[in-house]
């Protein structure tokens, strides 16, 4: 699939939108009419041509302008990407799992040359050209994790396994559904999951760290997450809630379309081979309703999905000032017709 | 899930490097790059002997950056083992193929430790070969004490005197000499971890020594390198499916279970990650509980056990499969 970037913006005027080709390829994360809480963990293996499940690291036609969101995200707040110090080595493991992929994945666009310790990396759509040496991070303009992290679309942290836990310890985070790397930082497993409602009473924890302290080296896996958002924003960190917050006040019969967006992040799960630690990439897709409908399917599932949705979650969420407008706008679009099951479009 | 995915490799060199220790080089099939891995790690080597199928772990010793080839150490447990050992040893030579699995790490060093004490006895060295590689290329502190039978019985002694210096130190039991713990671990500054590998009297001396001498739970490390204990036959009765398999004397649950052609997980086979964690229904009896990995409170509990390891006296068990 030949890619053409957008220029667009994620902030001010908010131009951002997807092409047909990028509505049809997003990932609708609703398999029934109902919702329900589930950890849902797959293999992250090769998935369809052309979907977001392609390739472990998904590049598509917002890939520049979501990089340079990154980038001034970073210049107002560098507190958005930290890494403690006996992290380096997985910083070292993060880039060259991502450098890898892309540069398998994407030939075109990406390409890197190993002679023994000394790569050599071009990123052709950011005009990027690096030769430096594995494992010194001096010949980096920035420490590993965030060297590679300024050019790949979607959030990490870096998970250290000590004790039967896992403790993020590093990450770059530019684009989180409200939640902040500066507090979780140095965090265990249990404490970064603290507010989730309606999941700590089904051991759904506990299952889901055993499982993590076993992923195996070349078995990654994933799993699906949404939230809705105001406006194609990717800041809305806890940071900048006083930016974002009031946008949640501005939805009106007549804006719902254009303004609240579904927004879902595939996570991804990866052992690092040499650190033994856990890459967690957080990569977010964002729809705006008047392009979700246009899926008559989803438009229908959405309408259901949030009708039964509990209210612990809708507080957790952050949807109840609009989510009765929201119901009431995609009304519209139910005709109370059966849907398949599958999140794929019809 | 049941296990990862298999890895065909070749051996490309043998060595016997002790009196009942063969040191094996493994290469990939189409000599394409291996994984790196961690210090600490280990694989599963999966033997077919006729018509038996054997998966051992076998602790990774090389560089861990090193990826045209992994190396075991395996001791040869001789007739009165079910035979993976001897297998390695009379059926294994240069030119043999095996399947591995890919690394998994139990047992890896702590990265916040200020200092790192490394105990090993006999066969217990293997992990820390390629922890101390790793500590080594990290400028990490630590020192090895190291108990062997004898300078014949103990493998790579002097090759890790030379590469490690004063940094190895070598206990010869034939000699006398004991490695003196109470010493070594008395006199150690905070943020100094511990982590013993070898026969399971020496690990629960020195987590013994460790607790007496006032160490935090946490900076204590041990792998034990477990095999499934033989005993009595006994059936196993899978409540979902409503099948009845016989477990041998010299079987583990989870063997029968596969050699019946029931899928159930696992990773270790050594009682220690707990992927293979299995609800029990009912009992006969008390379970013979033989893995790391189950808290005191779950084993007397009686509605868990962990399939790899543990096994019932007689009688039968259901599990929830
Ligand atoms: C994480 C991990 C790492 C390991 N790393 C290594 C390593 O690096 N090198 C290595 O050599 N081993 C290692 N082991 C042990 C190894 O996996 C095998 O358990 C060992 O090689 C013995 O296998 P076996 O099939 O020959 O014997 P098994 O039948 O599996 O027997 C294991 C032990 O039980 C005893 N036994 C078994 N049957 C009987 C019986 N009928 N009567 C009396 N005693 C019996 C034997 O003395 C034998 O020592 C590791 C184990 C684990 C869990
Ligand atoms: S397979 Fe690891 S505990 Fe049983």
């Amino acid at each position: 699939m030949a890619l053409t970037f957008k220029d667009e913006t994620f902030r001010d005027d908010f131009t951002f939108s997807n092409s047909p080709a990028a509505i049809r390829r997003f990932p609708f994360p609703f398999v029934e009419d109902k919702y329900m809480y589930s950890v849902n963990i797959e293999p992250h293996t090769t998935g369809p041509e052309g979907s977001v499940f392609e390739f472990p690291f998904d590049i598509d036609e917002h890939y520049v302008s979501e990089m340079r969101d990154r980038a001034m995200v970073l210049q107002e707040d560098p507190a958005r990407c930290q890494a403690l110090p006996h992290m380096m080595m997985a910083q070292w493991d993060m880039l060259e799992l991502v450098m890898m992929s892309m540069a398998r994945d994407y030939p075109d666009l990406f390409t890197l040359t190993r002679d023994g310790s000394k790569w050599h990396w071009v990123n052709r759509p950011l005009k990027i050209e690096q030769t430096f040496t594995f494992g010194d991070a001096s010949t980096l303009p920035y420490e590993p994790m965030e060297y590679i992290g300024r050019q790949v679309q979607g959030d990490f942290s870096i998970q250290d396994q000590r004790d039967n836990q896992l403790w993020m310890d590093a990450g770059i985070i530019t684009s989180q559904a409200d939640w902040s790397l500066d507090f979780d930082v140095g965090m265990n497993f249990f404490e970064w999951h603290g507010p989730v409602p309606l999941a700590h009473e089904a051991g759904v924890f506990e299952r889901a760290l055993k499982f993590l302290l076993n992923l195996q080296i070349s078995n990654p896996v994933r799993r699906l997450n949404w939230t809705m958002t105001i406006n194609p924003r990717l800041d809305t960190s806890p940071e900048n809630y006083h930016k974002w917050g009031k946008d949640r006040t501005t939805v009106t019969p007549e804006n719902v379309g254009q303004k609240v967006h579904l927004r879902v992040e595939m996570q991804g799960l990866f052992r690092l081979p040499r650190s033994n630690a856990i890459l967690f990439s957080i990569r977010g897709y964002l729809l705006s309703l008047d392009q979700l409908v246009t899926v008559p399917k989803w438009g229908r599932r959405l309408h259901r999905v949030l009708k039964t949705l509990p209210e612990e979650l809708i507080g957790y969420k952050g949807l109840s000032r609009y989510r009765d407008t929201t119901i009431e706008w995609l009304s519209k679009y139910d005709d109370g017709a059966p849907t398949s099951r599958g999140g794929g479009p019809d | 899930m049941s296990g990862s995915l298999l890895r065909r490799v070749r051996v490309a060199e043998v060595e016997q490097v002790a009196n009942r220790i063969k040191r094996f080089r493994l290469v990939d099939i189409d000599n394409a790059p291996l994984s790196e891995f961690s210090g600490g790690s280990h694989i599963s080597v999966v033997m077919h002997s006729g018509d038996r199928l054997m998966r051992n772990p076998y602790s990774l010793m090389g560089s861990p950056t090193d990826t045209s080839s992994y190396q075991i150490s395996v001791l040869n447990c001789g007739n009165d083992s079910r035979g993976g050992s001897k297998f390695m040893h009379d059926a294994v030579s240069v030119g043999s193929e095996l399947e591995i699995s890919e690394p998994l790490n139990l047992f890896p060093p702590c990265k916040l430790a200020r200092k790192h004490i490394l105990v090993a006895g006999g066969i217990g060295i293997t992990p820390f070969m390629s922890m101390m590689n790793e500590l080594d290329a990290l400028h990490c502190d630590f020192e090895l004490h190291y108990g062997v039978r004898s300078l014949e019985e103990g493998a790579y002694c002097k090759y890790l005197q030379s590469r490690y210096g004063s940094r190895v130190n070598v206990y010869l039991q034939d000699q006398g000499q004991m490695i003196p713990l109470e010493s070594v671990l008395g006199s150690q500054r905070l943020g100094t971890h511990m982590y013993v590998c070898g026969p399971k009297p020496m690990i629960d001396w020195a987590l013994q020594t460790a607790e007496l001498l006032g160490w935090p739970a946490e900076n204590v490390h041990s792998e034990q390198f477990s095999a499934p204990p033989p005993g009595k036959p006994f059936v196993v009765k899978l409540a979902k499916s409503g099948r009845e398999i016989e477990v041998r004397g010299h079987q583990s649950i989870l063997e029968a279970l596969e050699e019946h052609g029931v899928d159930a997980p696992f990773l270790c086979r050594g009682g220690a990650c707990g992927q293979c964690e299995t609800g029990v229904v009912s009992c006969d009896g008390f379970i013979e509980h033989n893995d790391h990995f189950l808290t005191e409170a779950e084993r007397v509990s009686g509605k868990k056990i962990m399939i790899c390891m543990s096994r019932i006296p007689s009688g039968s068990i259901t599990l929830d499969l």
